[in-house]
């Protein structure tokens, strides 16, 4: 778990020069998307079921946009920030050093393989979750349909059975498909919002269908809870 | 310009020393709570008194930042606004290079016309060439569901958010004989007259408020908070005259009309939220809501008054 190893990118007590510098550039990028996210949609977390404390989670949220982790990683306080950790593709994030850079040291995120080529995500996501929260996108790619929701993978099934211990938090990302329609390059501004749910009550020996069902309906609820 | 200076200053104290009166009355009415029973309506006149301060320090920073200072205030107020009314509009992605054009070309126009004082153009700018122009944008979005509705709101936002807001930092491009040197003084009027006619409405309805102005669209609006406000606000314009070109009756006549329109700009923008489905415009004004929600009545005063003021006192 190469990601694992840099958990915390900051105030290491003998790291050279160079990491030093990379730690501080990295803050500051992460300062700056914040900023940027603010700016153009001067998102608001609405906290309907949980409370925004120290408690480490799983954040299963729709995935409509490439800017809906930096949007839910924006409306968390900073000292959870530093501790959650978005899931995320690694064909993606490694395709370049500035992604390297973005998805490893700003973002801190779990990558994960999604053409089956080796490794365990599972193993990986239930490993993570000693020390940190993660963000996890069940829908597994960008919705670009027209429906609220499309069906969810079968990963946060098998996560919720390997960390039972873990509270599963779901989270609606509202209006941020609007601020950037796939195939536009300029983001129009836009009053966005991120909801977040109760988290899923553990229901002993549920079937699989009926847990991502379950899982699928307590998101699907919050899209109406939290729009205007 | 001195005498423009000390005037500001005097203003901006007298506004101060209301926002002290006001916060001590909040605080003390905040105390008097027994702990552990708090008052949403005490807390959220608190918020707003809060707010205030803000929004006074940020508008005198402006003022002594001269016509850049304010242009450009107003600029960042017209795009919070203009976010706010599209995120309530259908508008699909259908339209998105409209609003591209509406956000980042169309609204820096027009206050830089603002800026330049370009009379011709800025009066005319959003009216007609963004009304000719976006919705051949739109045209080429590929899509004709809904189209006249997405259009005509896109519109609207910019009418509202943008060329409405202008008119604001507009007035200082007026030349009013006798009275070069204090354009700044005529903005401060308007905002202090129509923003003070707000509170006294909210004042007088909460203390004397019995008869529903308009139940369908703003339930808290009252006959009584409204004449009451209106006729306060009125006699605190005429009393303000000093600071203006116009003479005390002119000056009690102009805010009667604009605290009427602030009045109309209140409840035209509330239908719009009714018909839209929420409470407030936004949520980044602490106790008030959104942008749109603290100047939905200068938004209706503003162009009214430009008017008035250039076709009676300015030189063309």
């Amino acid at each position: 778990m190469p990601a694992g190893s840099r958990s915390s990118p900051v105030s290491c007590g003998d790291c050279s020069v160079a990491e030093r510098v990379r730690a501080l550039l990295s803050r500051l990028v992460a300062a700056a998307i914040v900023l940027f996210a603010r700016l153009v949609t001067a998102v608001r977390g609405s906290w309907l079921g949980s409370a925004p404390d120290d408690t480490r989670r799983v954040y299963f949220a729709n995935h409509t946009s490439h800017g809906d982790f930096v949007l839910l990683w924006t409306v968390l306080p900073p000292r959870l920030r530093a501790r959650t950790r978005p899931v995320a593709a690694a064909d993606y994030w490694q395709s370049s050093a500035l992604r390297r850079f973005i998805g490893r040291d700003v973002f801190r995120s779990l990558l994960i393989e999604r053409s089956g080529g080796g490794g365990d995500p599972v193993a990986e996501m239930a490993a993570a979750l000693d020390t940190d929260s993660l963000i996890l996108f069940p829908e597994g790619t960008r919705n670009v349909s027209e429906t609220e929701l499309m069906p969810f993978r079968s990963g946060l099934y098998h996560l919720a059975c390997a960390r039972p211990d873990i509270d599963l938090v779901p989270v609606w990302i509202d209006n941020l498909n609007r601020v950037l329609p796939k195939g536009e390059s300029v983001p129009i501004p836009l009053v966005c919002t991120v909801t977040f749910g109760a988290p899923l009550e553990p229901v002993p020996d549920e079937a699989k269908g009926d847990f991502l069902a379950r899982a699928e309906a307590s998101l699907r609820a919050l899209s109406t809870a939290g729009s205007p | 310009m001195n005498a423009a200076r000390s005037d500001l200053f005097a203003l901006l104290a007298g506004v101060g020393v209301v926002l002290v009166i006001a916060t001590l009355i909040g605080q003390m009415l905040a105390a008097r709570q027994p702990s552990g029973d708090p008052s949403p309506v005490i807390d959220n006149l608190n918020a707003r008194i809060n707010a205030w301060w803000g929004m006074v320090c940020l508008l005198g920073l402006a003022f002594l930042g001269g016509r850049g200072g304010v242009v450009v205030l107003f600029a960042v107020c017209s795009f919070a606004a203009l976010r706010e009314f599209v995120t309530l509009t259908r508008t699909t992605r259908a339209d998105h290079r409209a609003l591209v054009a509406a956000f980042f070309v169309v609204l820096p126009l027009q206050y830089l016309f603002v800026w330049q004082s370009w009379y011709g153009l800025y009066s005319i700018f959003i009216p007609v060439y963004a009304f000719l122009f976006l919705p051949i944008l739109a045209v080429f979005g590929g899509s004709t569901d809904r189209y006249l509705v997405r259009v005509a709101e896109t519109q609207w936002a910019l009418m509202i958010a943008v060329f409405c807001v202008s008119h604001v930092p507009a007035l200082l491009t007026l030349e009013v004989p006798g009275h070069a040197g204090r354009e700044v003084l005529l903005i401060a009027w308007l905002v202090v007259v129509v923003q003070i006619s707000d509170v006294l409405q909210y004042v007088w309805g909460k203390l004397a408020g019995r008869t529903k102005l308009a139940p369908t669209v703003s339930p808290s609006k009252t006959v009584e908070g409204a004449v009451g406000g209106i006729a306060s606000a009125t006699a605190i314009g005429a009393a303000l005259f000093w600071i203006t070109p116009f003479r005390w009756w002119e000056a009690a006549g102009l805010a009667l009309v604009v605290t009427l329109m602030g009045l109309a700009g209140g409840l035209v923008l509330s239908a719009i939220k009714r018909d839209r489905g929420v409470k407030d415009w936004g949520h980044l004004i602490a106790g008030h809501g959104g942008f749109i929600d603290r100047l939905d009545s200068v938004l209706f005063a503003a162009p009214v008054f430009f008017h008035l003021v250039r076709y009676g006192w300015a030189t063309p």
